[in-house]
């Protein structure tokens, strides 16, 4: 071994660069494996020269690989240091290497997971989709300039924190500051999502409850506008009983959506996001509930539970 | 003519971002607002986006389950509303059945794929990283294919056809889709929030909902007191103080949440 091989930043922003394409040979039977060796290949380029070599480190690295997309960056870091000092004559097998991707990419996807599909996609998100609704365009922009800066920040670092660090950091990754960096945004996710689902759930149930005449006595006396009669000292006497809480029509409706506001506004999303989750949890398909949603909507429109 | 080409551009980006869930394209807020633009009908675009986005909050690919598609779900209903002038209410309904077919799609891709990776093994062996490679890309293409094939087919369907097909639907049927797209969201919420509820984790949902009668509060506001109150219960938390806390609190015997302090 003449001189030691060492992976230059160029090698790793390249290998950064690449593990964003991890998942386009994502496949039924080894997952993520051929990403994998791509994202790897320019390091592999480095270290390896002859072809055996080559063979072996490809060899090697289309096992079967599967983990959140973006924590593939640490274990991406912490294989890159095996492999350079595997290539500079350390003792360090092909089982020690599938051995530290298998060991990581369970715990770490399990800490992605709620961090990025859970949390700051539906925050940002959200903010996103109601300027959107405003007409703003700087829903979508700051959507994608947000989402995308903090994605590819957390890739570098992350990644190079793996290669610095070496296979110590699962043990900081999946334990103390990662898993309060879970709660945190865990936290901050359901927060959202009891926000949301009263404000964004849309469901109007103008069904007539009931009919009540009202009084005469409880009525607005529309005679001081009407004939003629219009006089401002007449309008003031009507607005007077209508801020006296008179009723404006001659009969008083109640419909099935002032009996719901008056238990608590958004009680009917509410009890509807939880028949959900309760389906979710008994294994039935999002596209089913969806479906079945579509026809309960279907229906009750024509039966007149549900308006517009 | 130009339109055609560069939504057919946006329809690859999405179909290649729906595998790789990095950069996003394939989201609503962002396919349906580029389809909206380059078709010269951008308020529609953006306002299908805004809306697909909240049904599409929670759909996410975990492990090996694949999530119902957002690609195909918001270019092909973009384009029916931007290119065919359907309503963004229908564009809205037809953008779940989409997402259903371009599950099927991805799962179909999924499954070829398998076959490529076969051919990154024999390249694998030859010590080709040239070959892996193009193996990898061939398959990211089939990806873009599957939704830039489907939304030409669309494109190719005189809007009159697509029209007087929309206008058949009885009026019950469409009215009842919207009323139904209104509420569907919560099953995307649902999604979300079986993902993270634990037990220490519930009260901040109902703590949401409270506060979201507040009407004056808006969603930043939100997100500030969504994130004070995380940090605060970061720092309040026994479970993170482990060492911290093993000084004070020892004078209180008795009290059960002294208890738990002092264990840790």
């Amino acid at each position: 071994m003449a001189e030691e091989i060492k992976l230059s930043r160029r090698d790793r922003i390249s290998v950064w660069w690449r593990s964003q394409f991890l998942q386009a040979s994502w496949n039924y039977e080894r997952m993520q494996n051929v990403g994998w060796a791509y994202s790897m290949i320019p390091a592999l380029k480095k270290l390896y020269k002859n072809k055996d070599d080559r063979a072996a480190a490809l060899k090697r690295h289309l096992e079967f690989f599967n983990t959140h997309p973006y924590l593939a960056a640490p274990i991406l870091g912490v294989e890159m240091t095996l492999e350079e000092k595997r290539a500079n004559g350390a003792d360090i097998d092909d089982a020690a290497i599938q051995g530290v991707k298998i060991g990581m990419m369970g715990p770490l996807a399990g800490v992605g997971d709620p961090i990025f599909w859970g949390t700051v996609r539906p925050v940002i998100g959200a903010f996103a989709a109601s300027m959107a609704l405003d007409q703003n365009w700087m829903g979508p922009i700051i959507f994608f300039l947000a989402w995308n800066i903090i994605r590819m920040a957390f890739l570098w670092y992350t990644q190079e924190l793996g290669y610095k660090q070496g296979e110590n950091i699962t043990k900081d990754l999946s334990g103390g500051l990662m898993q309060r960096i879970t709660t945190g945004a865990s936290i901050l996710g359901m927060f959202i999502m009891g926000v949301l689902v009263p404000r964004w759930t849309t469901m109007h149930f103008p069904m007539i409850v009931s009919t009540v005449k009202v009084d005469p006595k409880g009525q607005v006396d529309f005679s001081h506008v009407t004939g003629g009669n219009a006089t401002v000292d007449g309008i003031r006497k009507v607005i007077g009983q209508i801020q006296g809480g008179a009723s404006v029509t001659p009969e008083k409706t109640t419909t099935l959506q002032n009996i719901f506001d008056q238990l608590i506004p958004g009680l009917m999303p509410l009890l509807l996001t939880f028949l959900c989750i309760w389906l979710l949890r008994k294994k039935v398909s999002p596209i089913v509930i969806i479906f079945g949603l579509f026809v309960v909507g279907i229906l009750g429109y024509w039966v007149g539970i549900f308006g517009a | 003519m130009l339109a055609v080409i560069l939504a057919l551009i946006v329809a690859f980006f999405a179909g290649m971002e729906g595998i790789l869930d990095q950069f996003q394209f394939h989201q609503p807020i962002i396919a349906c607002s580029l389809i909206g633009l380059v078709t010269g009908h951008p308020v529609e675009g953006l306002l299908l986006g805004g809306q697909l986005q909240i049904i599409a909050l929670g759909w996410m690919n975990i492990g090996a389950a694949v999530a119902p598609d957002a690609a195909l779900a918001s270019v092909a209903s973009a384009i029916l509303v931007c290119m065919k002038g359907s309503s963004v209410s229908n564009g809205i309904a037809l953008a779940i059945p989409l997402a259903v077919a371009g599950q099927v799609l991805t799962i179909l891709v999924r499954s070829i794929t398998v076959g490529l990776a076969h051919g990154a093994d024999a390249q694998a062996k030859k010590g080709s990283f040239r070959g892996v490679e193009v193996m990898h890309l061939t398959a990211l293409m089939l990806q873009g294919l599957r939704i830039a094939l489907p939304a030409a087919l669309i494109m190719a369907v005189p809007s009159s056809a697509v029209m007087s097909a929309l206008n058949a639907i009885p009026d019950v049927i469409t009215k009842g889709l919207a009323v139904a797209g209104g509420f569907i969201v919560a099953v995307g919420y649902a999604m979300v929030i079986n993902m993270m509820a634990t037990p220490q984790i519930w009260p901040f949902f109902f703590l949401g909902f409270a506060l979201a009668a507040v009407s004056e509060l808006n969603l930043i506001a939100m997100g500030v007191i969504g994130l004070v109150i995380a940090l605060v219960y970061l720092q309040l938390s026994p479970q993170f103080n482990k060492s911290s806390n093993n000084g004070g609190g020892s004078s209180n015997g008795g009290d059960p949440i002294d208890d738990i302090l002092n264990d840790y």
